[in-house]
């Protein structure tokens, strides 16, 4: 978004990111668990929904959650898009738009000498098993295989907004404020701005402008902030939004399941997700390879005691598997504001989602078996499913066993809050992502989705952001007047 | 929460806990309580009823706290409360599992332990 304001500074226009986060410098990203979890996610990567069945993890930094997720680049998917039946918005488009993110971001398939014995097995496993396997583009520049996406690349490598789009702006004459939240947007279009003192112990630098509360004024606002963060923004601002604020939120949710093989395995080393099994159209579910660290494979095992010290124990043994499974819009799921102004999720499991999460993880513990593992744990009564029940995946892995509150999900793909589509009558913005009745306030991230996209989203936000900003340029000659005005970028 | 009955749940959780010494425990009741500050206040008071309710609730089935419990009755009531049907009680025992796990695992000792060897150099430190 803000690379594609640029040109407007040219002009004379002011832009100003106003990012909640923190900028980190390269050598803060030291790959340590809990530490990188506490600088750069939102309550160390395990926001909790209302009824506390669900973490939910996005970052809070300098680049948003590009800074923390794998790299995985994909299209939008034709068929969702189409079902999104947006008027204005069509999937050549966005692809295109998709397309240009993903040469400046240098999206490629990783090289096969790059590739992991975690990610190997699951092809291996997949294609025995007989599922479609398919690799993952991914956005690295140098990978030297740290296995520590989520945590923030140490080496650089992974080319997310923090390390392409964001600097280009700021060379271009952007401004970008860290540690700035925007409190709320007034109808005079004034943004009410808190600049945090950095704490000290904390990572990152301080913010560029003084500790203190600010007041913005601006001509055109862009709230990029996430689907959470955006939508909360505008519930806690006095503005007459359209009612289905917050309103179709989806996450695909997702559960980790892993496999003990009988000899190690090179698995926290190298890329993590390379791969991929896409079921969503006729099963709901999405599979992917992952690697996750010790303490969030821990939480992500159901069950306690000997069996579960015993898997966590087969550390160097184990092959991952993400299962996502593909929810939708559903009504009750939403963002909503406490009194305090902070965001509250509610979220609750519908059965098509509960189905989608026993049949992914029926095929991933098939996977695991094709691939050689002895034993596959899993939500099940025991846990521990061993390579002669093999056959028994349908009897031993049941939706009894997939209540909320009985296993760790999390989701990092969230969507929706300020769903495009035609009137106020039933969304928040137009295929543009101008939002209804409020033509100066403009929204870019994955809020705008009226529904999940079955797949990993960050491609198809950069091509929803894109075209967000041609029709920020579009419309600023009308929207600024004349002489130097503020844009504002990010929230 | 009082320290016997977080390292009665803990080492049910974590068998392997029994074996920290003083100063291991110490770094593991840290994590924990770094992140239970960072909390709202709400949860906070919301935890601190569950490890009470956790503490008090065995002495109805068996006579006993469950800080006095042995190693497998304290085992069976920390399963009951996860499979239980009330969703506030599940969610509880969730947490409260949820944290001692982040004690645990989260020191570096204990990764090191289980054999986990990321590093930022990738697979440069393998050869």
């Amino acid at each position: 978004m803000a690379q594609e304001l640029a040109p407007l500074v040219r002009d004379g226009v002011r832009i100003l990111v106003l990012e909640k986060g923190p900028r980190l410098a390269d050598e803060e990203f030291t790959g340590r668990e809990l530490e990188m979890a506490d600088a750069l996610y939102q309550d160390g990567g395990a926001f909790l929904t209302r009824d506390g069945t669900m973490t939910l993890a996005f970052a809070s930094a300098y680049g948003g959650s590009t800074v923390v997720y794998t790299g995985t680049s994909l299209p939008p998917p034709q068929r969702v898009i189409r079902a999104w039946d947006v008027p204005g918005l069509d999937h050549g488009d966005l692809t295109r738009r998709s397309a240009k993110y993903a040469e400046q971001n240098n999206v490629h398939p990783l090289d096969d000498r790059l590739i992991n014995d975690n990610n190997r097995l699951f092809v291996e496993g997949g294609r025995k098993a007989g599922y479609l396997v398919e690799q993952f583009p991914v956005n690295v520049k140098g990978c030297r295989g740290s296995s520590l996406c989520n945590l923030g690349c140490p080496n650089q490598a992974k080319q997310g907004t923090n390390r392409v789009q964001l600097p280009r702006a700021e060379r271009a004459g952007v401004e970008v404020v860290t540690r700035a939240e925007v409190l709320r947007i007034e109808p005079d279009r004034t943004l009410r701005v808190r600049v945090s003192q950095k704490a000290a112990g904390t990572k990152g630098a301080p913010s560029e402008w003084e500790a203190g509360d600010y007041q913005v004024q601006a001509r055109i606002v862009v709230a990029a902030a996430g689907a959470i963060g955006t939508s909360a923004l505008l519930l806690r601002s006095p503005l007459p939004a359209p009612r289905s604020l917050g309103h179709g939120f989806t996450c695909h949710p997702a559960l980790i399941l892993v496999a003990e093989h009988p000899h190690p395995i090179t698995n926290d080393v190298g890329h993590p997700k390379s791969y991929f099994v896409d079921h969503a159209e006729s099963e709901g579910f999405v599979l992917e390879t992952c690697m996750y660290f010790p303490f969030v494979t821990a939480k992500s095992l159901t069950g306690f005691g000997p069996a579960h010290s015993a898997i966590m124990q087969a550390f160097p043994r184990l092959q991952m598997i993400l299962i996502l499974a593909c929810d939708h819009a559903a009504p009750g799921n939403r963002i909503t504001v406490n009194r305090a102004g902070n965001p509250v999720v509610y979220y609750r499991f519908m059965p098509e989602t509960i189905k989608g999460l026993v049949r992914g993880t029926r095929a991933a513990a098939r996977i695991f078996f094709a691939a050689g593992a002895r034993r596959v744990h899993a939500p099940a009564d025991p846990t521990l499913l061993e390579a002669a029940e093999a056959g028994r995946l349908e009897e031993r892995i049941t939706a009894r066993h997939f209540q909320p509150g009985m296993l760790g999900v999390s989701a990092a793909h969230l969507m929706g809050g300020c769903g495009m589509g035609r009137s106020a009558a039933d969304s928040v913005t137009d295929a543009w992502g101008r939002v209804h009745g409020l033509p100066w306030l403009r929204v870019a991230d994955a809020s705008l989705f009226p529904d999940a996209l079955e797949i990993n989203p960050y491609l198809t936000i950069m091509g929803l952001a894109d075209r967000v900003a041609e029709a920020v340029r579009r419309d600023a000659r009308d929207l600024l007047g004349s002489g130097p005005h503020v844009a504002t970028a990010g929230a | 929460m009082t320290p016997s009955v977080f390292r009665a749940v803990a080492t049910c959780v974590v068998p392997e806990a029994g074996g920290l010494d003083a100063a291991q425990w110490d770094e593991m009741a840290a994590i924990v309580a770094r992140a239970v500050a960072a909390r709202p206040r709400a949860l906070q008071r919301q935890l601190a009823l569950f490890f009470t309710l956790l503490e008090w609730l065995p002495l109805l089935r068996y006579g006993r706290r469950l800080s006095r419990l042995d190693a497998g009755r304290r085992a069976r009531v920390l399963d009951r409360l996860q499979r239980a049907p009330v969703l506030l009680l599940r969610r509880g025992f969730w947490g409260v599992r949820t944290l001692i796990l982040m004690g645990y695992y989260g020191r570096p000792a204990a990764a090191a332990a289980i054999g986990y060897r990321a590093d930022p150099r990738g697979w440069e430190a393998r050869r």
